[in-house]
C-alpha cells in the first residue's frame, strides 16, 4: 500500500479554523506569511479574528500578548526559525514571563525546508524554547496528531510552541486518535531497546523497530510529542525496563529530545544511550531526506545504534 | 478645565515626585531620571483621564496604561498606591524580596499594571493588541503607553506604529517622553532620533508636540487626543526634563540609574516640598 503524505502545517490549517468557529476567542496573528503557514482558510472565514502585522515578527509578538490580556486566544503564526529566534526576547518577557495565553505555530520545523536552505531550516528552536519558564514545546509527528495536538494546545492555559514540517510526512495515526499535551505515544512495545522519537521522525524510528524485530530486538517506539514538559513517567519506564535508549529528531543533538531525555538518564544510572538528530552543522539546499542521511537520522542509523547499545548492554 | 484642578493636579505631581525619590532612596537602587520626567504625564492619566477602578484592576471596560519604559516604574508605582491600589505602606517594598513592586513592572504580582514591561521597545506593540482588542470588541476604552525617546532606537517601536495605523487605532495614545538622554549620554550622541516628531506623523498618528513638564499643556493635549475620533492613533511628543524638579537631578545622565544618598536625597525632598502651590 502506497504511503499517505501530508504535511503537518495542512493539519495546523485545518485545527485553527475549527478552532476559530468553536470558539470566537480563537486569534490569527499573521505575519505575512499565512499562506505558507495555511491560515488562508481561516483569513477567509473569520476575518474578524484575524490579523496580519506584516513582515515584522516582535510586533506579532507583542499584540498577541495585548490581545491575550484581553481575554483572547492569539496564534501567532510564523516559520519556527523566525518565531523561536527572531522573537525569542519578546516571548519571553512579553508571554513566558507574565504566562500569557499565546500560542506560537511554526511551520518549516528542523531540515523540512528542505531547497529553501539554511536560513529557513530550523534546528535550534526546541532548545530554545525548552528553556524558558512557563513555556510548552510540541512536535506532532503526523497530519492526524497535528490537528489534535494544536486543538489541545488552544485548551492548554499558557504559552505553548508549536512547530510543523513544511514538506509532507507519512500519516501514522488513525483519524480520531487522541493526545494529550505532556504524556508519549507508545507506538509499539519492547524491552531490549526504547526508539524516542518526535515530529517526522517517528516513522523512521517505527521502520527501524520492524528491522530490529526481523533480528530479534523487541524495540519499544514512543512518540514524544512533547519536549517540555517531558513525559518522566515514560521516560524513566524506558530507562529502568529497556536500559537501553535511542533518541531520534530533526533537531539539533543539543538542547532537543536527546538532551531531555539525556537528562533524566543522567540523574537516574542504569540506561544508555544514544542521541540521533542534527550534528550541530547549518544545512543547505537538499531534498530533504538527503539533509537526513547527511547527519545519520536514517532507519539504518537507527538500527546500528540500537545494536551497538544492545551489545555494549550484553556485556555488561 | 478649571485652572483649580490643574493646581490641584500640579501638587499631586509633587506629591508623586516626592514618593518616586522616597522609595528610590530606601531601596538604594532604581531609576530617578525618567520616574521624574514622566510624573506629570503620569499623574495626568491617573488622576483626571483614565477611567479606572483600583477596586477591580481587571475591569474589562478599563483605560488600560502602559509603562513601555518600564524601568520609571516608581511613579507608576506611587500612583497606583495613591489611587488605593494597594496601601502606600507597599512602596516601601520597591526592590525588595517577596514585593509586588519588582523592579520593572509585572502585571502577575502588582494590581493595576497591565503588562509586565522592562525590555524596552515592546511595551507598544502590547498596546496595539490592547487596542485592537477594543476596536474588535466595540469597547471604548483607550490605551495610553509612555514611551521614551532612546526607547524610539528599538525597530519595534515602529513595528508597533505600522499596526497602529493599519487599524485605525484612535483609541491608543502614545506618550513619547522626549528628555534627550539615556544611559550613555544624550540621545544625539549615542543615536540621533531624527525628526522623532516627524517619524510618528509619517507612521500615521495625529502628533501634538507639548511641553510634558507644564500640567496644563499635558491635560489639554490628552483632551484633545481623547475627543478626535478620526482613525488616527494619538502621539504626545512631549519634550520634557530627566530628573525634573530635583535641581540636581535636572538634565543630568548619571541620574540615569543612581539613588540618592542621604543627603542628595534630603535636598531633593525640600526643593520638591517647596513646589507646592497654594490657592
Amino acid at each position: 500500500m502506497e504511503e499517505k503524505k501530508i504535511a503537518t502545517r495542512d493539519g495546523f490549517g485545518e485545527a485553527i479554523v475549527e478552532l476559530g468557529k468553536e470558539n470566537p476567542d480563537i486569534y490569527v496573528v499573521d505575519i505575512d506569511i499565512g499562506k505558507s503557514c495555511k491560515t488562508g482558510q481561516f483569513r477567509k472565514e473569520l476575518p474578524e479574528q484575524y490579523l496580519n502585522v506584516g513582515i515584522a515578527e516582535q510586533n506579532a509578538a507583542g499584540v498577541a500578548a495585548g490581545l491575550a490580556t484581553c481575554g483572547r486566544i492569539p496564534f501567532v503564526v510564523t516559520y519556527a526559525a523566525f518565531g523561536s529566534m527572531r522573537i525569542c526576547e519578546m516571548i519571553r518577557q512579553e508571554i513566558c514571563y507574565p504566562k500569557l495565553n499565546v500560542k506560537i505555530a511554526c511551520s518549516h520545523g528542523g531540515v523540512t525546508p528542505a531547497n529553501d536552505g539554511a536560513s529557513h531550516q530550523c534546528i535550534e528552536d526546541m532548545g530554545i524554547m525548552r528553556t524558558l519558564p512557563n513555556m510548552t514545546v510540541v512536535m506532532p509527528a503526523d497530519y492526524v496528531s497535528a490537528k489534535a495536538l494544536v486543538k489541545a494546545a488552544a485548551a492548554w492555559d499558557g504559552p505553548v510552541y508549536l512547530r510543523f514540517t513544511r514538506d509532507a510526512v507519512p500519516v501514522i495515526y488513525e483519524e480520531g486518535e487522541t493526545f494529550e499535551i505532556g504524556k508519549a505515544k507508545e507506538l509499539r512495545g519492547g524491552n531490549d531497546v526504547a526508539l524516542i522519537a518526535n515530529g517526522d521522525t517517528v516513522r523512521l524510528a517505527l521502520k527501524a523497530a520492524e528491522e530490529l524485530e526481523q533480528k530479534g530486538i523487541a524495540a519499544r517506539v514512543l512518540d514524544m510529542h512533547t519536549v517540555k514538559p517531558l513525559d518522566r513517567e515514560a521516560v524513566l519506564d524506558c530507562i529502568h525496563t529497556a536500559k537501553a535508549i535511542v533518541t531520534v529528531e530533526d533537531h539539533n543533538i543539543y538542547n532537543g529530545l536527546g538532551s531531555a531525555v539525556a537528562e533524566l538518564v543522567s540523574e537516574n544510572s542504569g540506561a544508555r544511550m544514544r542521541r540521533i538528530g542534527i550534528q550541530d552543522q547549518f544545512g543547505q539546499s537538499a531534498p530533504y531526506e538527503r539533509l537526513l542521511e547527511m547527519n545519520g537520522i536514517t532507519v539504518e542509523n537507527i538500527v546500528k545504534q540500537a545494536e551497538e547499545l544492545l551489545e555494549q548492554k550484553n556485556r555488561g | 478645565m478649571e485652572g483649580n484642578s490643574i493646581r490641584e493636579l500640579k501638587n499631586t505631581a509633587v506629591d508623586l515626585r516626592k514618593h518616586v525619590i522616597d522609595m528610590i532612596y530606601k531601596a538604594q537602587s532604581g531609576h530617578p531620571g525618567g520616574s521624574l520626567s514622566v510624573a506629570d504625564f503620569v499623574t495626568a492619566c491617573y488622576f483626571q483621564e483614565m477611567r479606572v477602578d483600583p477596586k477591580n484592576p481587571k475591569w474589562e471596560d478599563r483605560d488600560r496604561f502602559i509603562l513601555s519604559k518600564g524601568h520609571v516604574c516608581p511613579a507608576q508605582y506611587a500612583a497606583l498606591a495613591m489611587k488605593g491600589y494597594f496601601g502606600m505602606e507597599v512602596l516601601d517594598t520597591l526592590r525588595k524580596e517577596g514585593s509586588m513592586l519588582q523592579g520593572h513592572p509585572d502585571m502577575k504580582k502588582c494590581p493595576g499594571i497591565d503588562i509586565s514591561t522592562g525590555s524596552l521597545g515592546q511595551g507598544l506593540a502590547c498596546g496595539v493588541g490592547m487596542a485592537i482588542d477594543g476596536k474588535r470588541r466595540g469597547r471604548d476604552y483607550r490605551v495610553y503607553v509612555a514611551v521614551g525617546d532612546g526607547e524610539c532606537q528599538e525597530g519595534e517601536i515602529w513595528e508597533a506604529c505600522q499596526t497602529a495605523n493599519k487599524y485605525r487605532l484612535d483609541n491608543l495614545i502614545v506618550f513619547v517622553d522626549d528628555n534627550g538622554l539615556q544611559l550613555d549620554g544624550t540621545t544625539d550622541e549615542v543615536m540621533p532620533n531624527i525628526n522623532l516628531g516627524h517619524k510618528f506623523q509619517a507612521f500615521g498618528f495625529d502628533v501634538y508636540e507639548i511641553d510634558g513638564n507644564d500640567m496644563e499643556q499635558v491635560v489639554a493635549a490628552i483632551e484633545l487626543a481623547k475627543t478626535v475620533k478620526n482613525g488616527h492613533p494619538k502621539c504626545l511628543f512631549a519634550h520634557t526634563v530627566k530628573g525634573k524638579g530635583v535641581s540636581f537631578m535636572e538634565n543630568e545622565c548619571g541620574w540615569h540609574g543612581t539613588a540618592p544618598n542621604k543627603e542628595q536625597y534630603e535636598q531633593a525632598m525640600k526643593e520638591l516640598d517647596s513646589q507646592y502651590t497654594a490657592s
